[in-house]
């Protein structure tokens, strides 16, 4: 969809919300260098959420939503959780149907886009909590990677069930005290990047949103690597402060630990050797590019 | 409308990627010549999707709808449909029909019994999404233990789901409910998702003769851009919304508009009327309105109902018949008038719980004229014998024996 298309009649412009107006004069619809430095200026990334003050979900929603590559032909797909929250104040087209079923949505709408659109690129990502992505979705998760459809798939892994209240979940560690876990959780954090390694996704990585260009490079890769090769998979830690017992201004050293070295969150990423070429070939491309700029 | 031609959709007039002319709705159903065929009903399932302009299906086996859904493979194989796929479970396969109706798809698919059941949870949101998907539920049984045999108890569950529910009796029917099916949930002020339901076996798995409209025209294409709420595919602007409006806010305006949005769905299925009433000839189908018993059934109960209404013929009894073409919506003013006579309403039904019954009580007056039955359960058939005994058993325990003989 091009900028055109979110033009206001003269006529209507007194009339029209604020956040569509800055849609309309500030978007970075279009913008090849957009990314986590628009966070500031555009609000039609985010403008505002009602998630926890400090929830570090709400800026890694912010830092993903400036770095996907084509805002303006994306469709997001979501699940119920705190996720749900903030999708309505998203400035793409975005679904919310059921609980866990996100997988199977994203397959559907992906193969229609295709379908209708056959000259156009149009970018599909799946944005839901680990209860979604790995417990009551997890068939529908594994089953788009098992059959390679081309959508990234991004986990806010925060370790429990956190919009209900705090409730065990898949990837909680192992001995943790939950609601529903009243002796500890009794077995391991699912290894669902290993997993989603070996089920078919080109592209892994587990992060944290404590470093905003970290987050803009993967995503992007993920979403790029999507469109030609195959499933990607993204993991970021966002911690629930509230049900971890930290304070607001907290989460952001809460994912600095649980980052460092031997811990959960220790950044790693799996590449296939075909995404990788990919990888390569899109930064020699760009490198290309910026020396035909300068020299010119 | 803006945007559709721009997706290389072909128009009424020109020809798709097959060949196929497509067709003005009416024209095809009402003008274009017929040709006759004898198929199963799985075959006709095939015949139907193939002249439907469908951009995506999604299969997945279970009995009795596991040969349609493979025939709709083919379909996609040789170029009919536009994308085609095995789902991973029932559940998955509705979340992935939605998906594709988001994306402005035209969606169809099919399933039976557990499989409804498994899906369910999609059912109310397709119609609170307002997507208007197809699908044939080719019924069978959900009890325990494990039964593929006919039985319509499914539907029972199926009523207060928003979804448009058509019952066909035949082949024919089966046919023409799949394409008509369509042209009535997508209209703007319905659209909604339908579900066309065909008895298992009974239809599925016996040949019928259909008359078939040319296999060389097909309907107009799905218009996602006259639909009453966004088409998810960035070709609008993204205006700050979700389609489960207020889903965490505990207050008035939330309470109301959740209300306001089912009574709404609600209306829709009653809109769906006037679009319904001329496509298929009304949405019942009456024989001797004037006979004081009444037969009352939809599917193929009404079938043996037929035989049944001839049985009573030759003893020279007049039986009626009311054919219930569509339970959602259902004919309320259109039985309250065909059965306004009727001394004895009779409702045959395949399956246990008699919910046809129910409904047809809940909105007569002088209920007590209507017999729950005779039922059928868990695969069994209805010889018209059946019919006629529990009418005449009825009867003669209302001490109104001379009625049949008299």
């Amino acid at each position: 969809m091009g900028k055109e298309k979110i033009q206001i009649n003269e006529e209507f412009w007194d009339i029209m919300p604020d956040d569509y107006k800055d849609l309309v004069t500030h978007s970075t619809y279009g913008k090849t260098d957009r990314g986590w430095k628009d966070v500031g200026s555009s609000t039609e990334l985010i403008a505002e959420h009602s998630l926890c003050a400090g929830c570090p979900e709400s800026i890694a929603f912010r830092h993903i939503m400036a770095s996907i590559p084509a805002p303006e032909d994306t469709v997001m797909v979501g699940s119920t959780g705190c996720t749900s929250l903030v999708f309505p104040m998203v400035a793409v087209h975005n679904i919310h149907s059921l609980f866990g079923n996100q997988n199977a949505v994203a397959t559907g709408l992906k193969r229609a886009l295709n379908v209708r659109f056959p000259d156009k690129t149009k970018d599909v990502i799946v944005l839901a909590g680990d209860g979604a992505t790995v417990d009551i979705g997890l068939d529908m998760t594994l089953q788009s990677w098992f059959r390679g459809e081309k959508f990234t798939t991004i986990c806010f892994d925060n370790e429990l069930y956190a919009n209900t209240g705090g409730q065990e979940s898949g990837l909680m560690q192992k001995g943790f005290v939950a609601k529903m876990a009243p002796v500890g959780k009794k077995f391991e954090k699912v290894r669902l990047p290993e997993i989603a390694r070996e089920s078919g996704c080109a592209y892994v990585a587990v992060l944290t949103t404590s470093k905003p260009s970290l987050v803009e490079k993967v995503v992007r890769q993920a979403v790029l690597i999507a469109r030609e090769i195959g499933p990607t998979y993204l993991q970021i830690y966002t911690p629930c402060i509230l049900e971890i017992g930290k304070q607001s201004m907290e989460g952001l050293q809460e994912m600095r630990d649980a980052e460092s070295a031997g811990e959960r969150f220790k950044f790693r990423e799996y590449v296939t050797p075909e995404a990788q070429a990919f990888i390569d070939e899109v930064a020699a491309k760009k490198k290309a590019e910026k020396l035909a700029s300068t020299s010119n | 409308m803006a945007g559709h031609e721009g997706n290389g959709m072909p128009q009424i007039g020109s020809a798709n990627k097959k060949g196929q002319i497509i067709t003005d709705p009416q024209e095809l159903f009402f003008l274009s010549p017929r040709s006759q065929a004898f198929l199963t009903g799985s075959e006709v399932i095939k015949e139907a999707v193939k002249r439907a302009s469908v951009d995506f299906s999604v299969a997945y086996p279970i009995t009795p709808q596991s040969e349609a859904s493979s025939l709709v493979g083919e379909l996609y194989a040789d170029g009919y449909v536009g994308d085609y796929m095995r789902g991973e479970s029932e559940f998955a396969v509705m979340g992935e029909c939605a998906g594709g109706a988001f994306g402005g798809a035209r969606v169809f698919t099919t399933t039976a019994g557990p499989g409804t059941l498994r899906a369910f949870e999609n059912f109310p949101m397709w119609a609170g999404s307002r997507l208007p998907i197809e699908v044939v539920f080719t019924v069978r049984g959900v009890n325990s233990p494990l039964s593929i045999q006919p039985d319509t108890l499914e539907i029972a569950f199926m009523l207060e789901t928003g979804m448009l529910l058509w019952h066909a009796e035949t082949a024919q029917d089966l046919f023409d409910y799949i394409l008509k099916g369509y042209i009535v949930a997508e209209k703007p002020e319905v659209h909604l998702p339908i579900g066309v339901i065909v008895d298992g076996f009974f239809v599925t798995h016996t040949k019928d003769m259909v008359m078939m409209t040319p296999e060389n025209r097909a309907l107009p294409h799905y218009n996602p851009y006259a639909s009453p709420v966004t088409c998810m595919d960035m070709e609008s602007p993204p205006v700050r919304m979700m389609r489960d409006p207020f889903v965490m806010k505990s207050n008035y305006i939330s309470y109301m508009t959740h209300a306001s949005w089912q009574l709404e769905v609600r209306a829709a299925i009653e809109r769906s009327r006037k679009h319904t009433i001329p496509l298929l000839d009304g949405l019942i189908e009456v024989e001797n309105p004037d006979a004081e018993i009444m037969l009352v059934s939809s599917g193929t109960a009404v079938s043996q109902s037929r035989e049944a209404i001839r049985l009573f013929r030759d003893q020279g009894v007049k039986v009626g018949l009311v054919k219930i073409k569509t339970i959602r919506p259902f004919p309320e003013q259109e039985l309250k008038m065909a059965l306004k006579n009727a001394k004895h309403i009779f409702v045959p039904e395949f399956n246990i719980a008699g919910w046809m019954a129910k409904e047809i009580k809940s909105i007569l007056p002088d209920n007590e004229r209507v017999v729950a039955g005779p039922h059928v359960a868990g695969g069994m058939t209805m010889p018209p014998e059946i019919i006629v005994e529990e009418i005449e058993r009825s009867l003669a325990l209302k001490g109104k024996k001379e009625l049949i003989h008299g």
